[in-house]
């Protein structure tokens, strides 16, 4: 099987306010290509399977694979690096600069990643502006547009360095209907037309049904 | 791998639109720095006059004969009392001439030595001051004064006329200049004088001379040595003091050891004779630099506040870019470069504020009759202090960023973003 993304046996304690299971025994994957959802009630620990996936948490037990390579156990530099270079992140909330353009937002984990120039980077990201439809922001500040445009401007930061999957914290959580509506067709395009890998975190069942795969989780397992 | 254009860039970002933070954080060093500048260009141009008024006029070495008794008194000589105690009682000086024995081939010898700047024979004597029936006490001093002027800066204290008119003239003086108000004499004038064996000699004042110090303008006036010789009555050879200069000041006290024991003469250094002046400068350096370092502390508390706060405000910024890729290090490099920029731009500024203040306060006309060749107050513009400014300006601002920007190294991303 072609993983994008895999788990072996992930498990992690809490340790405040009290010792806490919160996730049991975790083992999955993520194919190339699919659109998966992970579903399940507060405190089922699908938010914290999310952060230890994202390589942004590196407290726990078990195994991590990214492109069937081993991530576990690497120092931060590195995973700062792989994060960089592979996942695209989107959260319930936006998270832009707000000192800096919608285009500078953008350009900014390429920027780090360096490994284009100046002018193609910003081409780059105008193409992803372009597709989310909001090139006509590129120059505002971040802080000056509304809370849709926001959520794509993200989703355009996520993918500037073509990463290998794309994760969203319930990134629908904080739009309404019709932002989500949007955002879920964009997710659903880069599904179809682009062949990203998305894992997307979500309480909102329609959202979910309409994905590939839902995961659910409870208790901090996962049902099959 | 760090990429600096695009730390450079988020640490610029965040200054300009925290103007007013960059700003007051800047001026706190630019302040620190600029009276720190100010304070020790000024304290060391005051001590180094103050130094210079005494010490120009102390030789490095000065050589002279010393009237004091014998080390060894006569009956220890004598075998037959060895074993015994002798108390001897109303001891005198030893009997001994004023001049230094054997004086111009010392002055010869010292003139072919190597770490021999300069050397000048003095012949010191007491004489009056005839003005009417008043007799004023004092001491005329004669000197080679071509070569005082050479090695000191005596021309600097001669207010009126100059040393080439001392040396042209057979019977010229060089009156002090307390003299010359008391006895209301100028220059052109003549004054007589008179030796402790009463002969009269009218000397004619080429020039007035006036060190500062009233104690030694009260008193003394400078002539050649041969016209001191002559009122004197003795020969080409008698001279009291040779005073010494030498290359390497720091030399002096062992060579002045050395010169008393070759010749059986006193010979004291510059280090003997103004211990105390090193001491005062001392402490006044002291002080100065005690109160520029709480300035420059002040200021790193000023910074290390801004930094503090900006980094709580950002503390979103930073998950965010934890979270897209940035390494804990680049995130301190971030606002470690922010107060490194702001300690170099409040410290560039504070090297310009502190020369403009320095410049100001040299251009202040300082004027005082104990100091005839000062016109305006001392500065010392040593570029060893701009150096130090700068770099402490550098120094305390990386401390005070150090401490916020490792916190911010440490935030752990999931914690921001997940509001626990």
């Amino acid at each position: 099987m072609d993983f994008v993304l895999e788990t072996k046996n992930i498990n992690k304690y809490f340790e405040k306010p009290v010792e806490f299971h919160v996730l049991k025994d975790i083992s999955f994957g993520i194919k190339k290509g699919e659109f998966a959802s992970i579903m399940g009630k507060s405190g089922s620990g699908k938010s914290t399977l999310l952060y230890i996936l994202s390589t942004m948490d590196t407290d726990y037990t078990g195994e991590l694979y990214l492109n069937n390579k081993l991530i576990t156990g690497q120092n931060h530099h590195k995973l700062s690096r792989i994060r960089n270079k592979n996942i695209g992140f989107v959260f319930q909330f936006h998270y832009l600069l707000s000192e800096f353009s919608v285009l500078e937002n953008v350009m900014l984990p390429a920027k780090k990643l360096a490994e284009k120039s100046l002018a193609e980077i910003e081409h780059d990201a105008m193409e992803k502006l372009r597709m989310l439809d909001i090139e006509k922001l590129a120059h505002q500040r971040a802080s000056r547009i509304s809370g849709g445009e926001k959520q794509r401007v993200a989703i355009a930061r996520a993918l500037i360095n073509n990463p290998s999957i794309l994760m969203g914290d319930e990134p629908t959580g904080n739009l309404d209907s019709h932002n989500s509506e949007n955002v879920f067709s964009i997710f659903k395009r880069l599904k179809e037309e682009e062949g990203l890998s998305l894992l997307v975190v979500t309480h909102d069942e329609d959202f979910a049904k309409r994905t590939d795969r839902i995961i659910q989780m409870e208790d901090g397992r996962i049902l099959d | 791998m760090i990429n600096w254009k695009v730390i450079l860039n988020i640490a610029k970002t965040h200054l300009l639109t925290k103007m007013k933070s960059t700003v007051t954080a800047s001026l706190g060093v630019t302040f620190g720095i600029g009276a720190y500048i100010t304070l020790v260009s000024f304290m060391t141009g005051l001590n180094e006059m103050l130094d210079s008024l005494i010490l120009n006029q102390t030789p490095h070495i000065h050589i002279y004969n010393e009237i004091e008794p014998s080390d060894k008194q006569p009956v220890a000589l004598y075998q037959e009392f060895e074993d015994a105690f002798n108390v001897v009682n109303s001891v005198k000086p030893k009997q001994s001439q004023k001049k230094i024995h054997n004086g111009l081939p010392i002055l010869n010898y010292l003139k072919m030595d190597k770490k021999v700047f300069g050397a000048t024979p003095q012949l010191r004597a007491q004489i009056f001051y005839l003005s009417g029936s008043i007799e004023l006490g004092g001491n005329l001093v004669g000197v080679d004064i071509m070569e005082e002027a050479r090695l000191s800066n005596i021309g600097d204290y001669i207010i009126e006329g100059t040393a080439q008119e001392l040396k042209n003239s057979e019977n010229g003086i060089l009156l002090g200049a307390g003299l010359a108000k008391k006895m209301s004499l100028r220059r052109g004038d003549r004054v007589q004088v008179s030796t402790i064996k009463g002969d009269v000699f009218p000397l004619k004042i080429v020039g007035i001379y006036q060190s500062g110090i009233a104690d030694i303008d009260n008193i003394q006036s400078y002539a050649n040595l041969k016209t001191v010789q002559r009122i004197l009555g003795e020969a080409q050879n008698y001279v009291t003091d040779i005073n010494v200069k030498l290359y390497d000041i720091e030399k002096a006290t062992a060579m002045a050891s050395s010169l008393g024991k070759k010749f059986q003469v006193k010979a004291t250094s510059i280090n003997e004779a103004n211990a105390q002046f090193e001491t005062g400068s001392n402490i006044r350096n002291l002080i100065t630099y005690a109160v520029s370092i709480t300035l420059l502390i002040v200021a790193g508390f000023g910074i290390y506040n801004i930094l503090n706060m900006l980094i709580y405000e950002k503390m979103k910024d930073i998950a965010i870019l934890k979270a897209t890729g940035f390494s804990g290090t680049d995130v301190q490099l971030i606002f470690m470069s922010q107060a490194m920029i702001i300690g170099a731009v409040g410290g560039i500024l504070g090297l310009l504020v502190g020369f403009v203040l320095s410049k100001l306060i040299d251009n202040v006309a300082f004027e005082t009759e104990a100091l005839p060749t000062i016109t305006t107050y001392p500065i010392n513009y040593n570029i060893w202090y701009y150096i130090i400014g700068i770099s402490f300006a550098l120094i305390s601002t990386f401390v005070a960023g150090w401490l916020p920007s490792n916190k911010a190294k440490r935030i752990d991303p999931v914690r921001i973003i997940r509001g626990t």
